[in-house]
């Protein structure tokens, strides 16, 4: 089901198309209108960071990129899946998106009863069907990868809060993805961790992952990212470089979001 | 207590033993793996979206807990005969504990699925898992943490509730006590013995679910 092609592949025939579409995406809960028709485009290889404050509808564009969220109208395309939400979709189109990504949680949602080497090989080994010794062999890779070799054994609850987000980070690696979403992945940290899963995330980054983070990290927007979105209420507001967006933004209500982010009191 | 009060208890402590042995232990230990198979099932319906399957599993853990088990059990091994069914002691008392287990099983088992958070649904849905996967690999295990100390309850329980299987003649613990008792008068003695090798029974399982706690806990921060 899921290609080799783990990274963006300059030799690709769709090199030149983004790995990402999304046109019109509406999505309400009851009332609340969270989606207001977003439009978005995600290089492959490159890394998108979402900003904007809390009910602005990041995080639900975020889950509609994999069909946690089910939107009301528009289209999703991630690589070769699209999802065209004129027609209901089918619940085996929802898990052929979902299958394009993986992700990792804010509050990492590691299976507690599992080591941190079960819990990166339980999607190769029970969902893809993987040989085991294979799976395990690159868990343990990709546990090595974000640096916790020594933890294979452990718990989830025997890790710090930076630990367990980076065994998330792995398990999210093991599917073998062609994107890779993030959902405030520090927020719930400690400060003092915040910055090895900013790391991980920076090495991913320079290995060409295509990634959508949605995060409050406004320096690790303009150091790490490519394109940089601003939403609020449900639209975007602008969106472009990071020097840009972040450094001179035209739109007054970017102005204001970013000077309550840097300079809180 | 005189010497003839202690030979009655020498000589009836065998045959009370094995009532225990053939008829209350083996009655709970079947009773209860195929309710909670029952249990498991009748939770997973009344969690089902769709209303029917639900409404069902409802009505059925309604009616369970509704009725006196003994009213249950008078149902199957008297009542259904008048409709032809006929059913011998010791599986009419199978059925009527399996099915009581299974209503009252079901609450505690969906309370636990409920207990499990949204997150651990979303998560292992975006690693690939289907419904199935999820339930067996990632929602039941940590559902049996939170369901072992309530079932442990029913289990015990269970063992108790199984002497109202004395009423329809099925040769357990009880029975025999009765039994033994009814020649000779003997009620007092009989029925202290009885209740004794209950608690002893009961004792051993407290014992055992302290220990599967202690298994199941492995995994959680204290």
């Amino acid at each position: 089901m899921t290609s080799d092609a783990t990274t963006g592949d300059a030799t690709s025939p769709d090199a030149g198309r983004p790995l990402v579409e999304v046109h019109g995406l509406t999505k309400s809960f009851g009332d609340l209108h969270v989606l207001r028709g977003i439009d978005l485009s995600v290089d492959r290889g490159s890394v998108t960071v979402l900003i904007g404050p809390s009910g602005s509808g990041k995080t639900t564009l975020l889950r509609c990129l994999n069909s946690l969220e089910v939107p009301e109208a528009g289209t999703v395309r991630v690589d070769d899946v699209e999802l065209d939400l004129a027609r209901r979709p089918t619940r085996g189109e929802l898990k052929r998106l979902r299958a394009t990504s993986g992700m990792v949680f804010q509050s990492h949602q590691l299976f507690p009863h599992r080591t941190a080497l079960q819990n990166v090989t339980e999607g190769p080994v029970f969902a893809q069907r993987r040989p085991v010794a294979q799976a395990t062999a690159e868990a343990t890779a990709l546990l090595a990868k974000v640096g916790l070799a020594d933890k294979a054994d452990a718990y989830p609850h025997e890790l710090s809060g930076g630990q367990q987000q980076r065994v998330g980070i792995a398990r999210a690696l093991a599917l073998r993805p062609r994107l890779l979403l993030f959902d405030e992945p520090t927020s719930a940290l400690d400060p003092e961790t915040v910055g090895e899963v900013l790391a991980v995330m920076r090495d991913l980054a320079a290995e060409g992952w295509t990634m959508v983070v949605v995060t409050h990290e406004i320096r690790f927007a303009r150091q790490v990212a490519d394109h940089v979105v601003f939403m609020d209420d449900g639209v975007v507001v602008e969106e472009g470089r990071p020097d840009d967006v972040l450094g001179d933004p035209r739109q007054e209500r970017t102005r204001r979001f970013l000077q309550r982010i840097l300079d809180p009191l | 207590m005189t010497a003839d009060t202690w030979d009655l208890v020498a000589s009836s402590i065998g045959p009370l033993l094995s009532g225990a042995v053939r008829g209350t232990i083996p009655l709970t230990l079947i009773s209860f793996v195929i309710g909670l198979v029952l249990a498991l099932v009748v939770a997973l319906a009344r969690l089902s979206r769709r209303r029917v399957v639900s409404g069902l599993a409802r009505a059925y853990i309604s009616l369970i807990r509704g009725t006196p088990l003994l009213v249950q059990l008078f149902i199957i091994f008297y009542a259904l005969p008048s409709l032809g069914l006929v059913i011998d002691p010791f599986p009419s008392a199978v059925v009527a504990f399996s099915l009581n287990v299974g209503g009252y099983a079901a609450e505690t088992i969906r309370a636990a699925i409920l207990s499990v958070p949204k997150g651990q649904w979303e998560a292992a849905a975006t690693i690939g898992l289907d419904h199935t996967l999820t339930l067996r690999r990632v929602v039941l295990p940590q559902a049996l943490r939170v369901a072992v100390p309530p079932l442990s309850n029913t289990f015990i329980s269970l063992v108790k509730d199984t002497s109202l299987a004395s009423t329809i003649m099925v040769t357990e613990l009880l029975r025999k006590a009765q039994e033994i008792a009814a020649p000779t008068y003997e009620f007092m003695t009989l029925y202290v013995l009885a209740a004794v090798i209950y608690w002893l029974i009961c004792l051993v399982l407290s014992a055992g679910q302290s220990r599967l706690e202690r298994r199941l806990d492995r995994f959680v921060a204290h």
